[in-house]
């Protein structure tokens, strides 16, 4: 990471010590990092003044287990590097659409999630500024053909899940390409940002994703914590732990059921939809909300944990234990449902590599990488939670993962809950530094989460940038159904669970 | 198959018995508020204050508004004083936005059933199209459990089907993002008339935390008339259960 910005994950650093370059060194320099196997973490632009927009790109290194962040500032475009980078296309197409700035050269440039840009008089496809944007309308693309024919599904879907639009071309049942177009659900949480944190903001990043609201609020308080250097105590920070991992175990155990629903073995399907609902309510007695809003705020936890909850929560941990390993067992000893798994909707792991997939969709690959060991935070600095991987890249593979991270996760807080730190579980957090910026980064149930945040000289919010594990991977469900049958597109969708209003915003 | 039907006996019968059994909630669960402004001192407004959408005023009295507040801990926590706690009581819904309004000292007004004639036609059996107009994914999954076998939404008639032309009414949950107006509406005037709307969340009621946002609506209030609001953010399985059980005239 050799001309870059050092930073460690939950750090902050002043904005003049992260290097500035020119177009061109600056996007060589990404170039020979991407190039070099570095991940980007995030790629985004902010305002510069002067009609200029400021690029950051923030890359992630298992091998140093730091970051490292450069910038450099554009007029009206850039040169794309998606040719070269595919995980870079929806980060190119996302500053487009929010600062009008077009990537020269990008092979599939659309908009992201149908919205005026935030610079006024701006539009990267020269759209009339009194014109209505139609979310949805775009060019698709298309597979011609006599024997060719297209199937468009949503936004509106048939479950009670959220709005997205999905474009298949196929051949007879056979799906030659998906393309996903999202934007739905956008509801401006990252503009809303600027000039905060506003009394709001907590409760947006509670429900950016709303079943992640444990994942993204640990981002949001590291944020905070480190642009006001005000760490919060060990207790919270083993709080935190537990209701990330409760988080995690809550949404593996829903998907592994839902999994067996899709291929209709439904005793799997009625005692995980059943366990689900006993997990949640274990994070409703930490703090009274079954999805734990309420439970973090910046400086801490907003609840404690006392010796006669610690018991009660150790029981149910043991009974939650018990029950889902006896459940998902039916999964793996059944043939017709290990059948539908095995062989379905495989992403190749170098396809994995080149998008940038994380969480357990690239763990599934064979891709070993995890924010909680790679870059620790939190509790995860001082107590480690063992990876999970596969290798067939396959339903099966995904939903294996997730069941091994529910073991993992269950050893991880009824071992924190025998060894909770004493002391405060909150101390309040002081005022912003001025002209800094944070990187923050959680492995939430769906991978990595990533938050960044810049001040301005009055230490206020000047740019809130979230990346949810759905932006990386989206398009490896895309890629999933390369192949396969239409009809195994839920099963397939079940096995990624990616957030609509995550990636929205 | 022998392993299932082990399994099976493992697991055991796990249909909550509600209404006959009341639903045990946990002890941090926030319910029904109770506001006391006799213990509030001359001039304190760290209630007020502490809330970022507004749900609560003080003329005197204290006054909470359901649809604005998201049941979060920070008003209870910023009064020193007692005056406003939060309880263990999950029936909250009503059928009028105006409802929603607790008002101290006022008498509590609970959601009531559906007119005579729709109850006639869905008091037995009622279906549901759900719309997710930029939810988070809580409501809607709170929505879904009720589908479990835990609470088994069956049992009373309710159902959540896959297409409007099979439904009895409209289920919002979301602040009525701008990039789905459209499809609500489309789906709306899909279902076949009588049809009831049913508002679930503090986001589909009022906005929620996204109250205020240039890319929302502020909820569906204005858009369409509703006939059940739910709050809560999101609302408790529990909470869901009531106020559809009190509109179907069944508690």
């Amino acid at each position: 990471m050799r001309g870059m910005g050092i930073m460690g994950n939950g750090t902050s650093l002043p904005l003049g010590e992260i290097p500035a370059y020119d177009a061109e060194r600056f996007f060589a320099a990404v170039g020979d990092a991407a190039g070099g196997g570095l991940r980007v973490a995030s790629f985004f632009g902010v305002p510069a003044g002067d009609g200029q927009t400021a690029l950051y790109a923030l890359f992630a290194s298992k091998a140093e287990g730091a970051l490292g962040i450069l910038s450099t500032r554009v007029d009206d475009s850039f040169p794309s590097l998606v040719h070269r980078f595919p995980q870079l296309s929806f980060f190119e197409r996302e500053i487009a659409e929010q600062f009008g700035v077009v990537p020269v050269g990008h092979p599939w440039f659309k908009p992201l999630r149908f919205h005026r840009a935030w610079t006024p008089g701006r539009d990267a496809w020269a759209r009339p500024e009194n014109a209505a944007i139609s979310v949805g309308v775009m060019d698709y693309y298309r597979v011609e053909g006599e024997e060719v024919h297209e199937v468009a599904v949503g936004p509106v879907h048939a479950g009670i899940i959220e709005p997205g639009h999905f474009r298949f071309q196929c051949h007879g049942e056979q799906v030659f390409h998906l393309e996903i177009s999202l934007g739905y659900q956008h509801r401006g949480i990252e503009r809303q940002q600027v000039g905060g944190p506003h009394p709001k903001t907590p409760f947006h990043m509670e429900a950016a994703a709303g079943d992640t609201t444990v994942g993204h609020m640990q981002a949001y308080c590291m944020a905070v914590e480190a642009l006001s250097g005000s760490p919060a105590p060990a207790r919270a920070e083993a709080l935190r732990g537990i209701a990330l991992e409760l988080e995690r175990l809550a949404n593996h155990a829903g998907d592994l059921g839902a999994i067996a629903g899709d291929v209709g073995y439904l005793p799997a399907a009625s005692f995980c939809g059943r366990i689900r609902g006993d997990i949640l309510n274990m994070t409703a007695a930490l703090c009274g909300s079954r999805f734990g809003r309420g439970l973090l705020r910046p400086g801490g936890t907003g609840f404690d944990c006392d010796a006669a909850l610690v018991e009660n929560l150790r029981r149910r941990v043991a009974e939650v234990r018990d029950d889902l390993s006896n459940a998902v067992a039916l999964l793996w000893n059944t043939p017709s449902v290990m059948a539908r798994l095995e062989n379905t909707g495989t992403v190749p792991a170098e396809s994995a590599r080149e998008l940038g997939l994380v969480g357990p969709a690239a763990r599934a690959c064979g891709l070993n990488r995890d924010v909680r060991r790679d870059q620790p935070f939190g509790i995860y600095r001082m107590v480690q939670i063992p990876v999970a991987t596969a290798h067939h890249g396959d339903v099966c593979a995904r939903a294996m993962v997730r069941w091994t991270e529910c073991e993992k996760s269950l050893d991880f807080i009824d071992e924190l809950l025998r060894q909770l730190p004493g002391g405060p579980v909150r101390k309040a957090a002081g005022p912003l530094a001025a002209n800094r910026i944070s990187v923050s980064m959680t492995e939430g149930w769906r991978g990595e989460i990533c938050h960044v945040a810049i001040t301005d000289a009055a230490g206020r919010i000047d740019r809130y940038k979230i990346t949810d594990p759905s932006f990386h991977n989206w398009s490896g469900l895309a890629l999933a159904l390369r192949g396969q049958q239409i009809s195994d597109f839920p099963l397939c969708n079940k096995s990624f669970n990616l957030s609509y209003c995550g990636f929205d915003l | 198959m022998i392993r299932a039907i082990l399994a099976r006996i493992k697991q055991g019968h796990r249909t909550m018995d509600y209404p006959a059994v009341p639903i045990p909630l946990p002890p941090r669960f926030r319910g029904y508020p109770h506001l006391d402004s006799s213990r509030c001192p001359e001039g304190c407004r760290a209630c007020v204050d502490a809330c970022p959408f507004g749900a609560i005023t003080r003329e005197g009295h204290l006054r909470l508004d359901m649809g604005k507040c998201l049941f979060c801990p920070e008003c209870s926590q910023a009064c020193p004083h007692g005056a406003i706690a939060f309880g263990d009581d999950a029936r909250l819904s009503a059928n009028r936005r105006d409802e929603l309004v607790i008002d101290e000292g006022a008498e509590r007004r609970m959601a009531g059933a559906m007119g005579k004639e729709l109850l006639s036609l869905f008091g037995r059996s009622i279906k549901f199209r759900e719309v997710s107009a930029g939810g988070c994914n809580a409501c809607e999954a709170d929505t879904n459990v009720l589908s479990t076998v835990g609470w088994d939404l069956g049992r009373f008639g309710i159902q959540f089907v896959a297409s409007p032309r099979h439904a009895d009414g409209l289920w919002i949950t979301g602040p009525v993002s701008l990039n789905m107006k459209e499809a609500l509406m489309k789906t709306w005037e899909a279902i076949p008339a009588p049809k009831i709307v049913v508002a679930c969340g503090a986001c589909a009621i009022g906005g929620g935390p996204f109250a205020g946002s240039p890319e929302a609506c502020g909820g569906i209030d204005g858009l369409l008339p509703v006939d059940l609001y739910i709050p809560g953010c999101p609302p408790h399985p529990l909470t869901i259960l009531d106020g559809l059980l009190r509109l179907l005239g069944k508690i």
